[in-house]
């Protein structure tokens, strides 16, 4: 061992220097940990759209189907559902469908291709609960109108075009995924001309 | 022959001095009551769920496919499976039971004020860890109320701007829950959190033996050095660790003392435990929830979904606010607020006993605030209970507030110079 005086200047330097090396080395092999929580190949890759035969849809039915693992609703709305929607905008929090929860496709008062077809992604927008669809019971939760529907999770009310009332935890209205029409009884949920 | 195992012992690991100073010689006050049970039993029940949780591994599937029928497996073929799930899952419940009331008496008599301020932060942190162990447990039967209740919890990430959407995905490991959530909820409820839990008590306790326990009086038992009178001091032993500092009132040895009092504890509470194991293991559907009794079902959610009980009152808080960031906040900020007990009270008398009436007010709306809210987040919600918890959240932080605001100049009774009975 030498006798040389201890320089404090150079031993700082040489702590702090192999401080941050070591400290970007834990980062760098932080990476992988972390990193290996992300979706795997496979589940990234199970997202194929669906088709949905709805010749058998009665009117006022709803049928739920499986899409990139969440639940999609496919509804066939009478008139009189379609009617109700006008009677209550005035306490929607977003009745014009301004916020991008749907393609510009949807972007209309019915949020749908055809008027009489819903199609939305089930799935509430607050904490991920899959409401429930109360037919002719929803007039107990909002006055007026008669369908709708509701998350027994947290309570939010959302209408037959799956616009979310004012009041409720939920912010924003229900999702629309992209579909097409195939043909006048099929839909092809999770695929749209120019969009993915 | 013994004695020189000890010594040889002694002389490579320090076994007897921990024993003396930890238990046999570590002075503790004279006057510990009821409340004084629940840590070991807190102990006892970590034993048990890790001792239980051990043997439950060696039949579970920790898979979307295989997870709800093996644990219906291991409650019918599977030799006392049954006894080994439901002391587990009871357990789960005992345990949040056990750790309320050891919080609620640390608050009655001040036991997270100075200097125990770093003590009430490990519990708080094992709380933390808990919630979190208890939560990952529960998914993991794969039932309707497993898989909904973590779908609901993990949006709760999503409410963070900007990087919530992200970070929800990443916890999940896939767009939905899925086997992959399973998965690493497995390895994190079986394998670190238990590591941590452990970590966390180990510095509980050496917190608690630094400073020493507080007592239902909330008078330091350790005084000044050349303060005390020799004919004054307990007629112990003590270890030099504590006497060489301080000099000790009113206090006795660890063991045998409280080791018998604390087995008298642990038969009392194992014959409730154990009622609920053979007789309720369900409790009424507060420890294990009817809809899970059904597997998963991602199309589906129940009609009714809550959390188990030892979440509800936070749940409710959640469910009281009308919006996703500020509900979400609000529960996380009743959990803190617990946290930062040590610096909102600001006053110097620890024991309910000797302090104002607005305080013994203040902790009485407290506990019935806590109640209310529990009950509301475990049932359906009505207009009438969405108000009652919105007026209950307020009541819960108006306790801190309060207290903030009282304790600054509180008019307290005399403080006794020595522990009463």
């Amino acid at each position: 061992m030498s006798n040389a005086p201890v320089d404090n200047g150079r031993r700082r330097f040489l702590t702090i220097a192999t401080s941050v090396v070591g400290g970007v080395g834990a980062a760098g092999a932080a990476v992988p940990f972390i990193a290996s929580w992300n979706p795997s190949e496979r589940a990234k890759s199970a997202g194929a759209p669906v088709e949905v035969d709805i010749s058998k849809l009665e009117p006022g039915q709803l049928i739920r189907v499986e899409w990139r693992g969440k639940p999609v609703w496919v509804i066939s709305r009478t008139p009189k559902m379609l009617e109700q929607m006008k009677a209550h905008e005035d306490m929607l929090r977003d009745p014009a469908s301004d916020e991008p929860q749907q393609l510009d496709s949807a972007k209309n008062p019915y949020r749908s291709k055809r008027p009489e077809i819903f199609v939305a992604v089930g799935i509430c927008t607050h904490l991920g609960c899959s409401p429930s669809f109360l037919q002719g019971g929803f007039g107990e939760k909002v006055e007026g109108t008669e369908d709708g529907f509701f998350c027994p999770c947290h309570g939010s009310k959302f209408d037959m075009a799956g616009r979310v009332f004012q009041s409720v935890p939920a912010p924003l209205n229900l999702e629309i995924p992209p579909y097409t029409f195939i043909d006048d009884t099929t839909i092809l949920v999770g695929e749209e001309e120019g969009v993915a | 022959m013994f004695g020189n195992l000890i010594n040889w012992i002694d002389e490579r690991i320090p076994m007897t001095r921990v024993w003396n100073m930890h238990i046999a010689q570590y002075p503790a006050p004279k006057n510990f009551n009821f409340w004084y049970l629940f840590g070991s039993l807190a102990i006892l029940v970590l034993v048990n769920q890790i001792l239980t949780g051990i043997w439950l591994t060696m039949n579970f599937v920790p898979s979307a496919e295989g997870a709800f029928a093996s644990v219906e497996y291991i409650m019918r073929d599977v030799e006392y499976g049954w006894l080994l799930r439901y002391l587990h899952s009871t357990g789960a419940s005992a345990f949040f039971i056990v750790v309320y009331l050891h919080m609620f008496r640390g608050m009655i008599y001040g036991s997270y004020q100075k200097p125990r301020e770093l003590l009430w932060l490990f519990g708080m942190f094992i709380f933390l860890a808990l919630m979190a162990e208890a939560f990952m447990g529960y998914l993991l039967p794969w039932g309707q109320m497993s898989f909904w209740g973590a779908q609901v919890i993990i949006s709760l990430f999503g409410a963070i701007p900007v990087i919530g959407d992200d970070l929800t995905l990443w916890i999940r490991g896939d767009y939905v829950i899925s086997g992959a959530t399973l998965n690493r909820f497995f390895a994190l409820h079986v394998i670190a959190l238990p590591l941590v839990l452990v970590i966390l008590v180990f510095l509980h306790i050496v917190a608690l033996h630094e400073v020493g326990s507080n007592n239902p009086d909330g008078v330091e038992i350790k005084r000044k050095k050349g303060t005390v009178a020799e004919e004054d001091k307990p007629k112990f032993k003590f270890h030099e660790y504590y006497t060489s500092k301080k000099d000790i009132v009113d206090a006795i040895p660890f063991h045998p003392y409280y080791t018998v009092k604390d087995i008298l504890g642990v038969a009392g509470f194992l014959i409730l435990f154990c009622w609920v194991v053979f007789f309720a293991p369900e409790m009424g559907g507060f420890f294990l929830e009817a809809p899970n009794f059904e597997a998963a079902n991602p199309l589906k959610t129940p009609e009714h979904i809550f959390p188990v009980w030892y979440f509800t009152p936070f749940y409710a808080i959640l469910r009281a606010i009308p919006n996703k960031l500020l509900g979400v906040v609000a529960m996380g900020a009743s959990i803190v607020v617990l946290a930062l007990l040590p610096w909102i009270d600001r006053g110097k008398v620890k024991s309910i006993r000797y302090r104002c009436g607005l305080h013994k007010l203040n902790i009485a709306q407290f506990v019935v605030t806590f109640i209310i809210l529990g009950w509301i987040g475990a049932t359906p919600q009505t207009d009438f209970k969405t108000l009652l918890s919105q007026i209950t959240t307020v009541t819960y932080f108006m306790f801190f507030v309060l207290l903030f605001v009282y304790s600054k100049n509180e008019k307290t009774k005399p403080l006794p110079t020595r522990l009463t009975k």
